[in-house]
């Protein structure tokens, strides 16, 4: 819609868009389908240590990584940082915390974000738990999100 | 195992089918997932193009004339793109002209659902100007449409005219005899004064 201002100069949005689809594979594929069924993935490595979010290769090794095993939905906050004012695109349409959580089973941190009313409710260190969508399509959003544990 | 350090050595293909926990063998397998990356403007259209739009709200199509070569660009840009010269003269085109080229779409586009496969954008070439926009043409079955097709623009309704070139909602055959090839290769291409 073209708005036409008390200053005279004409503006209008406008919105470049590139609609991309990726392909994801089979380790990436399998993490998204545990997503749309409610499952979180890992990738078990040979030490019997779990990355999650999975990669297809081990970072140390190089080894392929194929075996996905189920982690849990609760964890550890290793890291936090409050974000004050949320984007469109992000989890969550007020401000909330990014924080890098720990899943039980699991041996590396995954980034998403954290509901809380403000950033004295975050500290390193704490447990929260994992938040599904109602309507799951096998997508990093599946997840809406994290709370604290005693909150869920 | 251990640190592979030599670059020039490929990594190991996947030796062998991935494995998911068993609640999950059966179930379709995610192949390929949206990734959508959008930028949100607010434009400004600039003077030249700005009168553009305003003429538009009475259903006139304008355009910039080239003070060197005489030729006329729509829409206008307030710098004529042969001579490299801004333009100060303003000068009103047809809305009716000729199909230049066209192309026939006919799978959907997810951001245009008003728009239903096939459906023909052409480039549209108005009497009076040199240059042609992307238009779409109807008012036609799409095989039926050709180069040196004579169309004209069908306008929105008076009430619902605003500050934008989606006022011409398309452009429909008019029934004159085509615009034929010869006379294509003289009218409208860069360095042709009129």
């Amino acid at each position: 819609m073209v708005e036409s201002t008390s200053d005279g100069v004409l503006r209008a949005p406008l919105t470049l868009e590139y609609p991309f689809t990726r392909t994801t594979g089979p380790v990436v594929g399998g993490f998204l389908t545990g997503l749309r069924e409610g499952m979180v993935l890992g990738a078990k490595r040979a030490d019997g240590t779990v990355l999650c979010p999975p990669l297809e290769y081990d970072p140390i090794s190089s080894d392929p990584l194929t075996e996905l095993v189920e982690v849990g939905q609760s964890g550890t906050v290793t890291t936090w940082t409050w974000n004050g004012e949320p984007r469109a695109q992000q989890p969550f349409d007020q401000p909330f915390a990014w924080a890098m959580i720990t899943l039980d089973g699991a041996d590396t941190p995954m980034l998403h974000g954290v509901f809380v009313d403000g950033p004295e409710a975050m500290s390193t260190g704490m447990r929260v738990s994992l938040q599904w969508k109602e309507e799951r399509e096998g997508h990093i959003a599946d997840i809406a999100g994290f709370v604290p544990e005693e909150a869920s | 195992m251990g640190y592979n350090q030599d670059p020039n050595v490929q990594p190991a293909a996947l030796s062998g089918e991935v494995t998911m926990p068993a609640a999950l063998a059966e179930v379709e397998p995610v192949q390929s997932v949206r990734t959508p990356a959008a930028i949100e403007y607010i434009a400004t259209p600039g003077a030249s193009l700005s009168a553009y739009l305003r003429a538009m709200k009475d259903k006139k199509i304008l355009g910039d004339k080239c003070p060197v070569t005489g030729q006329v660009f729509v829409p206008p840009r307030g710098v004529s793109p042969v001579s490299g010269q801004r333009t100060t003269e303003m000068v009103e085109v047809a809305d009716a002209g000729y199909v230049e080229s066209f192309n026939i779409t006919r799978l959907p586009i997810k951001s245009r659902p008003d728009l239903n496969p096939p459906y023909v954008s052409a480039w549209v070439v108005p009497d009076g100007a040199n240059v042609g926009s992307i238009s779409l043409v109807a008012g036609i079955e799409p095989e039926d449409v050709r180069i040196g097709l004579r169309v004209r623009a069908v306008w929105k309704p008076d009430d619902e005219l605003e500050e934008s070139a989606a006022n011409i909602l398309h452009w429909e055959p008019t029934g004159e005899p085509d615009v034929v090839l010869d006379d294509l290769r003289v009218i409208g291409k860069p360095g042709d004064a009129q």
